[in-house]
């Protein structure tokens, strides 16, 4: 009797979760489902005839290791890096100086938002802009040749490094912002106290950083971490416009994403499909990696301090 | 009583007639093209035009219908992505979604026309003869749209002679002329040009822009088909190494402008200003109408055409009836309109400076000066040098995968002529980038 008197009110949870599972269902699921079976067939479209889906298990896998695959794994990697590093070292220099109360910025608020709005412009857009801006005629050459300080237009786009650089710099400037105000977030979930507390026994500001606010941001920065790994695998819009789809020169700036959509030109469901197959495990470890090496399991430092008195009890045993 | 049923029954069913033909032409006519070229030859002499939207999307026609254009750019092949995807739709699409005209270029037109697919409907079908409707146009068009069979399933109003085209101020200034006739003779072939070159070098002049300006003199005079009929190879032929071998040798001697690679981007554009230091380029009536005036910033008359090093033809946009069309007799008339009246044709020579599909009409454009002489070009009749050029076309053997062979291996061999990679490399990049493209391509033929 006593049974019936409980009310559950988890189906109501449930109702109200399922919309987004109906969707996640038709929407993403079930194309996963797709492009991991399609990648064990030959599935294309030559002009408007269409080949296949015919099976040939591994073919598409093995054909892609010996193509020049991994040479446009390198080369994400290589622009993710050059985006991410002075990315994450702005974003962690200016979070820190606009949450320091000791520091009083003027109108911050104005440079939050200034630091985001490249966030805001599409990335075709920007890429075109830069590719506008630094083509051998545009505005950039003129003005430096104007000024007197080139004899020559520099060829930006026509150097491995130059392309390389300004698609790295492109990457930044677009996400420097979103990742300062997420980490000024986290700086701002940590108690007041504390920092008085360090400053009361005398810390001085880089201490302080790497002492405390480093050490208690780091679930944020895992986050941030997974987030533009995730983001730099699929590097894509900036470098095609960039470089008009054709990663030039010399593929040198060929994201694996760019890889992925010129399959997608001869509607190659089969080789597109295994080639997302292989990301998918890629993004997997990275994304494992990470999270191991950031994730803190001893979050108040307890579990390490039990270690090292259990320790120290050894010895003196 | 019998006669009045009689007369009842004949009227309804003349109505009801009437009702139908007027239903079975829809509404939209939906055209599918990669800029607004046709849709200003339309607006020029289709008669039924009233008006188009000021944003150029819609074109209303006199009896109501609308002209509805869909233009997607043709850069790496967007236009004949967003087309096949709505070809593949076509028989589900509603009535006024279907389209009802496209446009190819000579570049893929062999994608559209093949009879297996039987996208674009066979002339006859909308009937039009082409052995009494088109018989003024050159054949070569006529060869160009059709499939295996030899069934013409679409119609050009342009055909695409090539000449040079060059700044009259640098020619008086280095060559110490600027007629016509003489520029012609130190334009002759590749050996006197390469000469004229060397001048122009001395003189800080550049001969031509960028090395995919002498691309088409070369590709389109190839003798085989990149890919044969039925084959999965490529066969590169000796006019393609040749292209690759010369570009490099005249991008080194600086007859080139190494800062502009390739045509279509800002750079090729801006070396059309009045700031340029480049002589000449190299263009078929459509490039001296669609892209050289409207890059050009200076006086009108600061250019003039002659003969180029070699005869060749670039480019030529086909219309094709769409199969599934509601629109077929639109269709029609405007296919004959704009492709085969030759009055029509003769207004899209005066006033667009194309050069059309009517052999006798360019013969008499090309004697008639007063009509026929541009503005542009400093007062010249240009049709007196394309018409002799027109007539020597012997159009090089298409295959489905032009388009994709021309744009990779100009943008594969950007890195070699810059000197970004060797010759080898450049070739593998070619390789790479070909068989994703066409997936079916299992092997590269590299001439001797």
């Amino acid at each position: 009797m006593r049974k019936r008197k409980s009310i559950s009110y988890a189906k109501w949870g449930y109702l109200f979760i399922l919309p987004f599972f109906i969707s996640f269902f038709i929407f993403s699921l079930i194309p996963l489902a797709d492009t991991v079976r399609y990648s064990f067939y030959e599935y294309y479209r030559s002009g408007l005839k269409s080949i296949g889906p015919n099976f040939v298990g591994f073919k598409n896998y093995l054909s892609l290791l010996k193509s020049d695959m991994l040479g446009y794994g390198a080369n994400t990697m290589i622009l993710w890096i050059i985006g991410f590093i002075p990315q994450i070292g702005i974003a962690l220099l200016l979070a820190s100086w606009f949450t320091n109360i000791r520091i009083k910025i003027h109108g911050m608020q104005f440079f939050k938002v200034v630091i985001y709005l490249p966030n805001l412009i599409m990335a075709s857009a920007f890429a075109m802009l830069f590719f506008t801006m630094f083509s051998s005629h545009g505005p950039v050459n003129s003005i430096l040749m104007s000024l007197g300080w080139l004899k020559e237009p520099i060829d930006f786009m026509g150097t491995v490094f130059g392309t390389r650089a300004l698609i790295g710099f492109m990457n930044f400037l677009m996400w420097f912002g979103n990742t300062t105000i997420m980490l000024m977030a986290a700086i701002m979930g940590i108690s007041n106290d504390i920092f008085e507390a360090s400053e009361i026994d005398g810390c001085n500001g880089w201490r302080r950083f790497w002492y405390i606010t480093l050490p208690l941001i780091r679930p944020i920065l895992a986050y941030t971490m997974i987030t533009a790994i995730i983001g730099g695998l699929q590097m894509f819009d900036v470098p095609q416009i960039l470089t008009n789809g054709q990663g030039n020169p010399n593929h040198s700036s060929m994201t694996l994403i760019m890889f992925l959509n010129s399959h997608l030109k001869s509607k190659n469901y089969g080789m597109a499909g295994a080639l997302s197959v292989y990301l998918f495990i890629v993004s997997g470890i990275l994304c494992f990696i990470v999270y191991r090496m950031t994730n803190d399991n001893d979050p108040d430092g307890s579990k390490a301090a039990a270690k090292r008195r259990a320790k120290e009890e050894r010895r003196r045993r | 009583m019998k006669k009045r049923t009689a007369i009842a029954v004949l009227t309804a069913a003349m109505a009801m007639t009437g009702c139908i033909a007027h239903a079975e032409e829809g509404k939209v006519i939906n055209i599918y093209s990669w800029n607004g070229e046709f849709r200003e030859r339309v607006e020029l002499v289709y008669p039924e035009v009233e008006s188009t939207s000021a944003d150029g999307t819609v074109t209303t026609l006199k009896d109501g219908t609308e002209i509805h254009w869909i233009i997607n750019p043709n850069q790496d092949g967007v236009y004949q992505d967003k087309l096949d995807e709505a070809l593949l739709n076509q028989a589900d699409a509603a009535d006024d979604d279907k389209i009802d005209l496209f446009l190819s270029e000579t570049d893929y037109v062999n994608k559209y026309t093949d009879a297996e697919i039987d996208v674009a409907i066979p002339l006859t079908d909308l009937g039009i003869d082409p052995e009494k409707d088109l018989a003024d146009q050159y054949s070569f068009t006529k060869t160009t749209a059709s499939d295996v069979n030899g069934v013409q399933r679409g119609s050009t109003w342009q055909c695409c002679p090539g000449l040079l085209v060059y700044r009259r101020d640098i020619a008086k200034e280095v060559l110490g002329t600027d007629d016509p006739e003489e520029v012609g003779a130190m334009v002759k072939d590749w050996e006197t040009l390469k000469g004229t070159a060397e001048k122009l070098k001395s003189a800080g002049y550049f001969t031509f822009a960028s090395y995919a300006d002498t691309f088409r003199l070369y590709g389109n005079s190839i003798e085989n088909p990149w890919v044969s009929a039925g084959e999965t190879k490529i066969v590169i032929d000796k006019q393609i190494t040749d292209w690759i071998s010369d570009s490099k040798e005249w991008l080194d001697a600086g007859y080139f402008d190494k800062t502009v690679k390739g045509q279509w981007n800002d750079d090729w554009n801006k070396s059309m200003g009045s700031e340029s230091k480049v002589f000449a380029f190299l263009f078929p009536a459509w490039g001296i109408d669609f892209t050289l005036n409207p890059n050009w910033d200076g006086e009108a008359g600061a250019w003039a055409v002659t003969n180029p090093p070699q005869e060749y033809n670039w480019g030529g946009s086909y219309v094709h009836g769409c199969t599934g069309t509601d629109n077929p007799e639109h269709v029609k008339d405007i296919i004959l309109a704009v492709t085969a009246n030759k009055d029509s044709l003769l207004t899209i020579s005066r006033e667009k400076t194309d050069f059309t599909n009517t052999i006798s009409g360019m013969q008499e454009a090309a004697a008639d000066d007063a009509n026929f002489s541009s503005e542009f070009l400093g007062g010249q009749n240009a049709f007196k040098y394309f018409a002799p050029v027109a007539e020597n076309i012997k159009i090089a053997p298409l295959s489905a995968y032009d388009q994709g062979c021309v744009e990779l291996i100009q943008s594969s061999f950007s890195d070699y002529f810059q000197g970004t990679v060797d010759y080898e490399t450049a070739k593998n990049n070619f390789e790479t980038s070909i068989k994703v493209r066409y997936p079916e391509i299992t092997e590269i033929i590299w001439p001797e």
